[in-house]
C-alpha cells in the first residue's frame, strides 16, 4: 500500500471529446481502488482494539478507582487510539501516524456524533412505546383524564388538532406575505428591498421564545384577549415569516435571468411574467421554503408556552379558550412529574419526531424532483 | 473599414447613449406597488418587534436603574431586578454547549468530506439534516430523563478528581459514602451537555459546506507532493474553510444563547452569579422569562422584554459576525447559512 493513495474522491475521470477517434480508451472500467488497507493495516487496528479492551479492563475494573459505562468506553477509546499510535510508529515514519491517529479521530467524533442522535431517538421511541402502542392514544383527548390515569386512557387529539390549526393559520399568513417579500427582494429591488432584506436577516436572530412573549404582550396583556390558539398562530407566524420570506428569496434568486427577459421580450408585462415564468420555475424552491419553516414551527415550544394555554380538552375554536399543541402536550406532561403523564409525553414526542421527518422525507423528495426537472 | 468610418463619424455627432424611457404598463405599476407594499408592511411588523423590544429598556431603566444590568436577584414585585446573573448563566450553557460541540462537528463534518465514501456521505449528510430538525423539546426530554443520570456521575467524577480547579467545585463532598446527587443535578454543565446535541448539526452542516468546496486542485496538488490525507487537509482544507469553522461556530453560539425549552426542562433556578458549572441551579435570560413572564405585571413584563431585548442583541451581534465572517471568507461565496 502506497503511503498517499488513502485518499478518496468521487470525481469523474475526464475524457475530453476533442480528442481523435484514434485515441485509445481503456477498456477495463473497474476503478483503481484507492482506499485499501493492508493486512498489517488492518490486524494493527484489531490488534490495538483488541489490547485496549484488556488493558481497560484491567486498568479501570481492577486498578482505578473508577465504576460506570461511560467511563469504560471513554478510556477504552483513548487507549485504543493510543496502541494503534504505537503500533504504527513501529513500522512508519511520523506523517503516517499523524495521519493515522487523524483519521482515527475524525471518525471517532462521527461516531459520537451519530450515536447520541441514535441514543436521543432510540430512548424517545422507548419510553413513548408504553402509551403510544394504544389505539385510544390516537382518539382521545384529556378531558376528565387525571395525570396520573393509566396510559391506556387519555390521548393526543386535542394536541394534534391545536397543533394543525395553530400551523393553518401561521401558514395562511406567511405564506402570502414570505413570497410576496421574496418577490419584492428579487424582482422590483431597490435600496428599500436592501432594507428590507438586512431586517430580515436580522429578525432569523429572534430567539423564538421572544416571539411569543411580544404577542403576549400585545394581544394578551395589552388587548385583553384570551389566551388561545390564535395568539400562538401569530407567534409561529412571526417565527415562521423571515424563514420563508429568506429561503423564498433564494429561491427566487436562482431563476435564470434569461426567463425574465424572455418573458418580457414575448411582450408580456412583468407582473405576467412572474406570475406565470418565474413563480413556477421556482416552485419546488418554493415547497421547500414552506414546509422547512413548517417542519421548524411544528416543535416549537417556547411561543405556544406562552401564548397559548395548555388545554385538556378538544378546543377548535382557535379565537377562545387555551388550545393545546404537540410540543407544548409534551412540555406540560413532562413538567407534571407523574410517570403516566411522562409516559404519554413521550409517546407524543414520538409522534412529533415522525411528523419531523415525514416533513424531511418531503422536502428531500421535493428537492430532488426540483433537480430532475432541470 | 467601412465599420471605423461609422463608429467615428458617430462619435463626433453624438456619443449620448439613446434615451430608453420605457413607461411601465399599469399592471406592473399595481404590481410594484402591491409587492412593495407587502415589503413594506413585513418591514415595519417584523422591524416593530426589535424596536417593541428596544423601548422597553427605557421604563425598566426608569424603573430599576442602571443597577437592572449589574443586579443578580429577579424578585417580583421590587424594585431591585436584575438580570446580570441571567446573562451570565446564559453565556456559560452557550460556551458548554460550543465547547463540546465544536470539536464533534469538526470531526464529522470532517469525516463526511474526507473519510466517508460516496454512498456513505449523503446518509450521513442527511442524518446530520435530520439531527437539526429534530425539536428541541425531544432533546430537552432527552437531556433532563436519560443524560442527567449519567451526566451527574461525570459530574462527580470532574468534581472528585479536578474540583481544585474553581469552576468544576462542587459545594458537596464527593467522597461521602453516600453522595448527595442533588448537589450535581440541574446544573450548567448538564444544560450545556443537552443544548450540544442542538448545536452540533448546525455548526457540522456549515463547517461541511466549506469543506466539501475546498478545490480539488489543491487537494491534488498536496497529494502530488506527498502528504497524507491528514496533511492535505491540515494544509488545502482546513485554511480554506477556515471561515465556515468560525462562522458555522458563531452560528451555534447564537441557537445555544437563545435556546429555551431544553434549559428550562433541565435547569433548576437560583439567582447568583457562579462558575461552578458542575453545581445545581442557575439561570438564562430565556429561562427567565418563561418562568416568570406569567406573573409579571406592568413594569416587570417591561422589563422581562428589555431582558428579552438584551438577548436579542446578544443573538444577533453573534449572528450577524457569523455572516460577515463567512461572506469574507474564500469558501465563502456560496457558503448558506
Amino acid at each position: 500500500m502506497s503511503i498517499p493513495s488513502q485518499a478518496r474522491y468521487d470525481f469523474q475521470p475526464h475524457v475530453s471529446p476533442s480528442r481523435g477517434p484514434t485515441d485509445l480508451r481503456i477498456v477495463d472500467d473497474s476503478p483503481r481502488r484507492i482506499n485499501s488497507r493492508s493486512l498489517d493495516d488492518r490486524l494493527s487496528w484489531y490488534g490495538s482494539a483488541f489490547g485496549s479492551l484488556g488493558l481497560t479492563y484491567v486498568l479501570y475494573e481492577r486498578i482505578l478507582p473508577f465504576g460506570g459505562f461511560v467511563g469504560f468506553v471513554v478510556l477504552y477509546q483513548v487507549i485504543k487510539l493510543a496502541l494503534f499510535a504505537g503500533v504504527t510508529a513501529w513500522s512508519h515514519p511520523r506523517p503516517i501516524v499523524t495521519d493515522r491517529l487523524a483519521t482515527a479521530a475524525l471518525g471517532l467524533g462521527a461516531r459520537v456524533v451519530f450515536s447520541s442522535l441514535a441514543w436521543t431517538i432510540g430512548f424517545v421511541v422507548w419510553r413513548g412505546w408504553n402509551s403510544m402502542h394504544h389505539v385510544s392514544f390516537y382518539t382521545h383527548d384529556m378531558a376528565g383524564i387525571l395525570p396520573q390515569s393509566p396510559v391506556n386512557q387519555g390521548g393526543i387529539l386535542h394536541a394534534v388538532l391545536g397543533s394543525g390549526i395553530e400551523l393553518g393559520i401561521a401558514t395562511l399568513i406567511t405564506l402570502p406575505l414570505g413570497i410576496l417579500t421574496a418577490v419584492y427582494m428579487t424582482e422590483v429591488g431597490g435600496r428599500l428591498a436592501l432594507v428590507v432584506r438586512t431586517v430580515i436577516e436580522a429578525m432569523t436572530a429572534l430567539p423564538d421564545l421572544l416571539a411569543g412573549l411580544f404577542v403576549y404582550t400585545i394581544l394578551i396583556i395589552g388587548l385583553g384577549l384570551d389566551r388561545s390558539g390564535l395568539a400562538a398562530a401569530l407567534a409561529l407566524a412571526i417565527t415562521m415569516l423571515p424563514l420563508i420570506a429568506r429561503s423564498a428569496e433564494v429561491a427566487l434568486r436562482v431563476v435564470p435571468g434569461g426567463l425574465r427577459e424572455a418573458g418580457v421580450a414575448l411582450g408580456s408585462t412583468q407582473w405576467r411574467t412572474v406570475l406565470q415564468v418565474v413563480l413556477p420555475t421556482a416552485a419546488p424552491g418554493l415547497a421547500t421554503a414552506l414546509i422547512l419553516a413548517v417542519a421548524r414551527a411544528v416543535g416549537e415550544t417556547a411561543p405556544v408556552l406562552i401564548t397559548s394555554g395548555a388545554s385538556t380538552f378538544t378546543n377548535i375554536n382557535p379565537l377562545h379558550n387555551p388550545m393545546n399543541s404537540l410540543p407544548l402536550y409534551i412540555y406540560a406532561g413532562l413538567r407534571s412529574g407523574e410517570p403516566n403523564n411522562i409516559a404519554r409525553s413521550f409517546g407524543a414526542a414520538v409522534l412529533l419526531l415522525l411528523v419531523v421527518v415525514v416533513f424531511f422525507v418531503l422536502i428531500r423528495l421535493v428537492a430532488s424532483r426540483s433537480i430532475k426537472s432541470r | 473599414m467601412t465599420a471605423e468610418v461609422a463608429s467615428d463619424a458617430l462619435a463626433e455627432n453624438e456619443d449620448r447613449p439613446r434615451r430608453i424611457a420605457a413607461s411601465l404598463h399599469p399592471a406592473d405599476r399595481v404590481f410594484r406597488m402591491g409587492t412593495l407594499g407587502v415589503g413594506v408592511f413585513v418591514l415595519l411588523l417584523v422591524g416593530a418587534i426589535g424596536v417593541f423590544l428596544g423601548l422597553q429598556l427605557i421604563p425598566t431603566v426608569h424603573l430599576y436603574g442602571w443597577h437592572f444590568f449589574t443586579q443578580e436577584r429577579w424578585q417580583p414585585g421590587t424594585k431591585t431586578s436584575g438580570i446580570s446573573a441571567a446573562v451570565v448563566g446564559t453565556i456559560e450553557v452557550a460556551v458548554i454547549a460550543l465547547a463540546v460541540a465544536f470539536p464533534l462537528a469538526l470531526s464529522t463534518a470532517l469525516y463526511i468530506t474526507e473519510i466517508a465514501s460516496p454512498r456513505a456521505r449523503t446518509w450521513l449528510i442527511a442524518l446530520v439534516d435530520l439531527m437539526a430538525a429534530v425539536p428541541s423539546i425531544v432533546y430537552g426530554a432527552w437531556g433532563a430523563f436519560e443524560l442527567e443520570p449519567h451526566a451527574r456521575d461525570l459530574a462527580r467524577w470532574l468534581s472528585s478528581y479536578l474540583g481544585f480547579l474553581p469552576i468544576f467545585k462542587v459545594d458537596a463532598d464527593p467522597h461521602a459514602a453516600v453522595w448527595e446527587k442533588s448537589r450535581f443535578t440541574s446544573s450548567v454543565f448538564i444544560a450545556g451537555l443537552t443544548v450540544a446535541m442542538m448545536v452540533t448539526p448546525l455548526a457540522c452542516a456549515v463547517m461541511r459546506g466549506a469543506f466539501a468546496q475546498a478545490p480539488i486542485g489543491e487537494r491534488e496538488a498536496s497529494l502530488a507532493l506527498g502528504a497524507t490525507r491528514w496533511g492535505m487537509v491540515r494544509t488545502v482544507v482546513l485554511p480554506f474553510g477556515r471561515g465556515g469553522i468560525i462562522g458555522g461556530t458563531m452560528l451555534g453560539l447564537g441557537r445555544a444563547l437563545g435556546e429555551t425549552v431544553a434549559v428550562l426542562l433541565i435547569i433548576a433556578p437560583a439567582f447568583n452569579i457562579k462558575f461552578r458549572i458542575l453545581q445545581t441551579g442557575a439561570i438564562t435570560v430565556s429561562s427567565l422569562i418563561a418562568n416568570f413572564f406569567g406573573e409579571a405585571t406592568g413594569g416587570q413584563l417591561k422589563a422581562l422584554l428589555a431582558a428579552g431585548f438584551v438577548l436579542f442583541v446578544m443573538t444577533l451581534a453573534v449572528n450577524t459576525v457569523a455572516g460577515i465572517v463567512v461572506t469574507r471568507s474564500r469558501s465563502g461565496s456560496a457558503t448558506e447559512i
